[in-house]
């Protein structure tokens, strides 16, 4: 007999608010984002919080949420890369990435994304070694690491200028 | 200019027009090619190539790829090959579409068809509109033609779309959103995870199911000789479950694992199949040549893809879907066929985007994966991805090698005689090459194990790749052992053995230069003819603004690594700047690269620094390890790879060719980046490291 330990967990995502149920208690942050509310952008890629594939805000701070249990986040603000800007209206940052074509196979670069984004919103022209310390978390395997830090030295002053 | 002959392999294998080409939709023309998208940015550069010479906008090209019921059957999208033979095929198709319906509009219209022209697919006569476009036309000549070559291609210099840095095609989405074959949601989708055995040799004696069974969310726990697999509702249940699937599965002979990691020692002493292949006379050496000899080793890496591998299948009667992100749609469908036993017609495989693929991963065994467990929950689709530490243990290494190489060198500085060894285990054990070489095929009831597969030579050879240097040599003999009987899968990996020779190549090169105490500059111009290698090299040092007699021993210096890929793609010069303290840092690297013509400059820089700072990656930090358990290095923090804040500067130089071929790029610069960053090392430490990778450890070792 399948044991049934159901437990709801109220999220509130990119300014939506969201009742889940999961059967473990621990299920982390990550499953639910991809699984249950759809939002696919924040990809697997240790369940260890060692490459930062995974990292979504939470009160605008970088979290790893494959992680992160999804209870320890109810009621605070989480703010997926779906969140930050759509390929209607980017963010800075992504429109960025795209403009210095930043990435090669794209896998890391959401998280690396939201990384800079908890960076850039509290001090919008950071310096390299902020950006280099900002990423400590963050791996990227195809060597795009240059581009993505010219292309988050750039976004917000690209961005100001138009 | 026209097309080249012979035709490229891609176009003799698939010489009818309509595999290449269809104009089956208004508006829209679709090209099909069998290369897929790998994050080297391939969609974009066929989509510059079609619109090219079918004289489209790019908006007006649907690139199709990697589709088993539309593709063209180019096996594999591997070896920097895919412009080079992929890309010229369906450039030479699409020119032979344009002329074949100009001309027959021509006909039609009772004009010349050089007064006729092409706009946004509209033929114009005169530069007014005919009444005829590719699509009223199209229906009317024959897609059974033989594409032949015998057309006219577009003119570099007029060209709109090739040689042009365009964004690539595939990156807003994979900034936004769902892009993957990880994000994949089919109706009715469930979640899958496999348990491997510990080691390859290991077999399931017990396995305790009912604490998987009594999880929540569990549909279905199939178990198959050695082959254990949990089909969930959703993705975390299935990770759970395979938790304590673990703690209750006993295995026999997982203790078996062992093998000296001394590779030097070790591979030399295994089981060998052995081949060479010899050019020119070895005479009587001039008087006065010093001989040279050296040994260098490199250990097993990792692929090390940001995404673990993953799989969807689903069946509908006998039907089978697979979405992959496998390099060879058409190899995985013939291997899935021989593995389930199944109809090859009644499987249809559709690439869809993974992360990085530097080789052959774990993309065609989680396929395989996918479709066991589908079988069993049919018509469900079933989603299956490899957790981190499958990805780092289970994935095919590249092979741990070991290259000895004799030389001699005349004491006004030309090479007099070169001979080397090397030993290797294989690096192409695709699916379907020697036989079905799926894991998970190896595991279940009947097994259909492993094929012992070695190289040869005179044949195909992954291990002597790069061994034979682009320098001038009188006389050179290369044998490779190769070894058959590793305890652990290896297959291809980002340049095969070339990384490895290169590396030994142009160590060995600089140990000569220092025997007769020559620059190594001026050693490798002495002995290079070939003006575009001679080229990028200068442009490299003259980029790097190096000073090539500096002190040695400082701690810090310059060093170069030359090579041209497979000696038949593109040429690449790398100077890489480093500074050895506790441990390598790597400061600055310059590079030159010639890869003829360049269908999209700004995509081949980006694929050349890449190549590097992955090469500095694999030089500085990386060693797949074992233990008597298996595979040791599972985690990121066991296998370390280089991080933001180890990446060097990179700058590299473009030297245009447009009346020359295209030639591949993806691979082209990890054998020079690692060499250049050796050879600084040995230059900024006045004592040379031969073993890889240049850990601290390794460095005090030699430096003892």
């Amino acid at each position: 007999m399948p044991i049934a330990m159901s437990h709801t967990i109220n999220l509130s995502v990119n300014g939506e608010r969201h009742r889940v149920v999961v059967d473990h208690y621990d299920t982390p942050l990550l499953y639910i984002l991809r699984d249950d509310l759809k939002l696919k952008g924040t990809r697997f890629g240790c369940g260890s919080g060692q490459c930062g594939a995974c990292t979504v805000l939470v009160d605008g701070a970088a979290i790893r949420s494959c992680e992160t249990p999804a209870w320890s986040v109810e009621g605070r603000s989480i703010t997926t890369i779906e969140g930050l800007g759509t390929l209607a209206r980017m963010h800075p940052l992504q429109s960025s990435i795209i403009e210095q074509q930043a990435g090669q196979c794209g896998y890391c670069l959401s998280g690396i994304i939201m990384s800079a984004a908890a960076l850039v919103e509290k001090d919008h022209e950071p310096s390299r070694d902020k950006i280099l310390a900002a990423l400590d978390k963050n791996l990227c395997r195809c060597g795009a690491h240059n581009r993505i830090v010219g292309a988050i030295e750039r976004a917000w002053r690209e961005e100001t200028r138009s | 200019m026209t097309a080249a002959q012979p035709l490229p392999w891609s176009l003799r294998q698939n010489p009818r027009l309509g595999q290449w080409v269809s104009f089956a939709d208004a508006g829209i023309a679709r090209v099909f090619t069998a290369k897929v998208e790998l994050g080297q940015g391939i969609l974009t550069a066929m989509a510059q190539i079609a619109a090219e010479e079918l004289r489209l906008p790019l908006a007006q090209i649907e690139v199709v790829s990697g589709d088993t019921r539309f593709s063209p059957d180019e096996s594999y999208t591997a070896g920097s090959m895919s412009i080079e033979i992929g890309g010229t095929s369906l450039r030479i198709a699409c020119a032979q579409a344009r002329q074949t319906i100009v001309a027959r509009a021509a006909a039609q219209l009772e004009v010349d068809a050089a007064r006729l022209s092409i706009e946004r697919g509209a033929i114009l006569r005169d530069g007014k509109d005919s009444g005829l476009n590719y699509w009223k036309v199209a229906p009317e000549i024959d897609w059974n033609q033989t594409v032949d070559g015998e057309v006219e291609l577009g003119e570099p210099s007029a060209a709109q779309y090739i040689g042009r840095s365009l964004g690539r095609v595939d990156l807003p989405p994979k900034v936004t959103g769902a892009a993957f074959v990880q994000d994949l949601e089919l109706p009715g989708m469930l979640h899958a995870r496999v348990l491997r055995p510990p080691t390859p040799d290991a077999h399931l004696i017990s396995l305790d199911r009912s604490r998987a069974e009594a999880l929540a969310g569990v549909v279905k726990l199939s178990v198959s000789g050695d082959f254990v697999g949990v089909v969930c509702e959703r993705e975390f249940q299935a990770v759970k479950a395979l938790e304590a699937l673990s703690t209750g599965a006993k295995w026999a002979g997982e203790e078996s694992f062992a093998i000296d990691q001394d590779w030097k020692r070790s591979l030399p002493r295994l089981r060998s199949i052995d081949s060479h292949i010899e050019h020119g006379e070895a005479g009587a050496l001039p008087a006065g040549v010093k001989r040279v000899s050296a040994t260098y080793s490199k250990p097993p890496l990792a692929h090390a893809s940001m995404g673990p591998s993953c799989a969807v299948a689903s069946f509908e009667g006998d039907a089978l879907r697979i979405w992959s992100h496998t390099q060879g749609v058409f190899p995985l469908r013939a291997a899935l066929a021989k593995a389930l036993r199944i109809d090859e017609q009644r499987i249809t495989v559709m690439h869809t985007q993974g992360a990085g693929c530097y080789g052959h991963n774990g993309a065609d065994d989680v396929a395989l994966d996918a479709a066991l467990l589908a079988r069993e929950v049919a018509p469900h689709p079933v989603r299956v991805q490899w957790m981190r530490g499958d990805e780092l243990a289970w994935s095919p290494f590249s092979s741990p090698m070991v290259v000895k190489i004799d030389g001699a060198v005349t004491p006004d500085g030309k090479i007099a005689d070169w001979s080397s060894e090397i030993w290797s285990g294989p690096h192409g054990r695709r699916p379907n090459r020697h036989g079905v070489e799926l894991l998970a095929a190896a595991h279940i009831d009947p097994p259909i194990p492993f094929a012992e597969v070695h190289e040869d030579m005179n044949l195909f050879a992954g291990g002597a790749r790069n061994s034979e240097p682009t320098y001038e040599l009188a006389h050179r003999r290369i044998l490779l052992h190769s070894l058959p009987g590793l305890p652990f899968r290896t297959s291809a990996l980002r340049t095969l053995g070339g990384y490895a020779n290169v590396f030994a190549v142009e160590s060995f090169i600089d140990e000569m230069a220092d025997a007769i105490g020559i620059d190594p500059i001026g050693f490798r111009l002495r002995n290079l003819s070939d003006s575009r290698a001679r080229r990028v090299i200068e442009s490299a040092v003259q980029m790097s603004r190096w000073e090539p007699n500096e002190p040695r021993g400082t701690g810090r210096a310059a060093g170069i690594g030359f090579a041209r890929y497979k000696t038949t793609a593109a040429y690449v010069a790398v100077v890489a700047n480093v500074d050895v303290a506790e441990q390598v840092r790597v400061t600055k690297v310059h590079c030159a690269v010639d890869a003829g013509l360049a269908i999209n400059p700004d995509g081949i820089v980006n694929q050349i620094e890449g190549g590097i700072i992955q090469a500095i990656s694999w030089t500085l930090k990386e060693q797949a390890s074992f233990g008597p358990s298996g595979v040791t290095t599972r985690s990121w923090d066991q296998y370390p790879i280089l991080r933001f804040d180890e990446v060097p500067a990179v700058e590299v130089r473009l030297i245009d060719q447009p009346d020359l071929p295209p030639l591949g790029v993806g691979e082209a610069s990890c054998g020079p980046a690692g060499a250049a960053v050796v050879n600084a090392v040995a230059r900024a430490l006045d004592r040379r490291v031969r073993d890889l990778p240049l850990t601290r450890e390794q460095i005090i070792a030699t430096t003892a």
